[in-house]
């Protein structure tokens, strides 16, 4: 079978396709909107992980933390203080970058099995946290009562998702192109080049320690961010938001995308999500055996999940 | 105050027995295996079958539970682990953990989402008096099993040929293949004990913690806790770490009910802050 080629010219075409499709789920999907909006903010939390995971090496089983943070710290901010969104996002990512910088001198040392319990004892700490402070966070009733005001002061959130769906999409499109903008640069080929030897960055000069440390930092952040997207867009925080199951379904949804690409965390939400909502009827018994089996193959196969599959079956040509 | 102490110790007991073999694949064969509490849980249904639906008692499905958990590890060392031990550890996590998940939907598909029912043996209800307190029986018990197995590992690995062929695949593979040392074969051997030791420490958690389906997951973290605080790869460091946690567990509970599961995360993340690689870094064993 011949691999398509496509000319490094196109890449920006085929990614701007890629970004319409999705916008116009807004017209072809309309009862559907919710769902698109949620696919978006666990596209851009598996983007975030993919930073850490992916791109810095970084093995982390604990990244809802920082989601599920956001998330609290933007319903919070609208319960009590002010409904404005952008303030909430914007709060939401102060709140997890600090968190994920000053967790950074934690996670960055140590060997890989050290970083995993790491990571996943801070998930459990934090869940444990938002389930004990029930006056808070409200338990495991999870945050309600949560009122967005209008974005711009102009656009209600409306019942069926669209003002949602538009302010999601903008949101994660501007972040995303954030993230392609940091990984495409010296700094992310940086990350690369860590992930592939670190002793040979640093005998080169590069601070392998500082540059984890940023990119867990910056992960973080994202991570946060989406979380808050998803508090304000459904207008409510579950605890589950913070646990250890969702950290687990976040590496999922990556690894079926592919890790390592940036456009992987997309691609492996949009089918994660879709499958897990026509399975949403089925015994969640047999959704977990079937993923399982998944996972499974996946590993045993090997070769990158879906970004791995399109990458063998579209040829980028080298540019001169 | 006695009594709680001792009550930790036996829970500390319990985990060590389950942790011991996860200590071995992750340490010794580098092999982040989250799976490790799903051959525990083969290891007690097959005994709580054995006992529920065919009459078996205690020891003889105590026995039966060390024999299917290894078993089933010895399988899937073959058909999968094999295959993965110079991979990247996100590849390792990824595989146990869909093994977990397919264990979990498996196990709840055969045997019901319950708890499995389990009566005591009469040798090991009640109480015994014990240095001025009254200790429970199957307590005791646990304590005297963790006892034996760290003896007994002890002992094999330090003073027997298997032992001394373990220890220097663990030093320096590349070397022990050198010198004609199977490391395939051994490292297969010591999977499937690790295996066999955990199904053990499932069959006894049938009386203390209980089994359910959801248990590879439920008591994931406090393994993973007791092997990574304890030092991967070694003997003591998870005995020496999975009676602290068991102490500071039971002793939490007792004491400060409020704060629940937050002090066993609190002592992993300050001692992992402290010593990376854990209480005993491996040096052999």
């Amino acid at each position: 079978m011949h691999p398509i080629s496509l000319s490094p010219r196109r890449l920006p075409l085929a990614e701007a396709a890629f970004w319409l499709l999705l916008a116009s789920g807004y017209f072809l999907l309309p009862e559907h909107l919710t769902l698109l909006s949620q696919i978006l903010i666990m596209g851009l939390f598996a983007v975030s992980l993919d930073m850490a995971l992916g791109y810095a090496g970084i093995l982390t089983v604990g990244h809802a933390a920082f989601f599920g943070m956001g998330a609290y710290a933007a319903g919070l901010w609208a319960k009590h203080a002010w409904a404005e969104p952008f303030s909430g996002l914007l709060l939401a990512l102060l709140v997890c970058a600090a968190l994920g910088y000053l967790l950074s001198y934690l996670v960055v040392r140590g060997a890989d099995l050290t970083r995993l319990m790491i990571t996943i004892g801070v998930c459990m700490l934090l869940s444990e946290l938002a389930n004990r402070l029930v006056h808070i966070t409200g338990g495991t009733d999870g945050l309600q009562g949560i009122a967005m005001a209008p974005v711009f002061g102009l656009f209600e959130f409306d019942l069926y998702g669209k003002t949602g769906f538009v302010y999601t999409f903008a949101m994660v499109l501007l972040v995303f192109c954030v993230a392609r903008r940091i990984l495409r640069s010296p700094f992310g080929l940086a990350l690369r080049g860590i992930h592939d030897s670190s002793k040979r960055m640093q005998a080169i000069g590069s601070p392998v320690a500082a540059r984890l440390r940023m990119a867990y930092c910056f992960s973080a952040a994202i991570a946060g961010l989406a979380g808050a997207l998803m508090a304000q867009s459904t207008q409510f925080v579950g605890i589950e938001s913070l646990g250890i199951n969702r950290s687990a379904e976040i590496l999922i949804i990556l690894v079926l995308g592919g890790a390592g690409r940036l456009y992987g965390g997309l691609l492996g939400a949009i089918v994660y999500m879709v499958v897990h909502d026509w399975f949403a009827d089925l015994n969640p018994e047999y959704w977990m055996f079937w993923i399982g089996c998944f996972l499974i193959a996946v590993v045993m196969l090997g070769g990158g999940g879906l970004m791995g599959l399109l990458a063998r079956l579209v040829k980028v040509e080298k540019a001169r | 105050m006695g009594i709680v102490l001792f009550d930790g110790v036996a829970y500390g007991m319990l985990l060590f027995l389950i942790a011991v073999g996860l200590s071995i694949t992750l340490g010794l064969m580098n092999f982040v295996n989250l799976a490790h509490g799903a051959f525990a849980m083969a290891g007690g249904y097959a005994a709580a079958v054995a006992m529920n639906r065919y009459g078996w008692s205690f020891f003889p499905a105590l026995a039966l539970s060390f024999v299917v958990a290894a078993l089933v590890g010895g399988l899937l060392e073959l058909l999968l682990y094999r295959r993965l031990y110079r991979s990247h550890p996100l590849d390792q996590v990824l595989l146990s953990i869909g093994l977990v998940f397919v264990s979990i939907a498996s196990f709840t598909y055969f045997f019901g989402p319950s708890m499995q029912p389990f009566t005591l043996p009469p040798l090991l209800t009640g109480q015994v008096a014990l240095a001025g307190m009254e200790v429970g029986r199957y307590r005791l018990f646990l304590v005297v099993c963790g006892v034996v197995v760290l003896g007994g590992l002890l002992l094999l690995l330090n003073k027997t040929r298997f032992g001394a062929m373990v220890r220097a695949a663990v030093d320096n593979q590349r070397v022990a293949r050198g010198t004609g040392i199977p490391v395939q074969r051994l490292f297969f051997a010591t999977f499937v004990l690790g295996c066999g030791l955990a199904g053990l420490g499932g069959a006894l958690s049938l009386g203390m913690l209980g089994l359910e389906p959801t248990f590879p997951l439920k008591y994931l973290v406090l393994f993973l806790i007791v092997v990574c605080v304890g030092g991967a790869g070694t003997v003591v460091g998870p005995f020496v770490a999975a009676l602290v946690v068991g102490v500071v567990d039971v002793a939490g509970k007792y004491y400060l009910p409020e704060a629940g599961a937050f002090l066993i995360y609190v002592f992993m993340v300050v001692t992992l802050l402290l010593r990376p690689h854990g209480l005993i870094p491996r040096k052999g064993l």
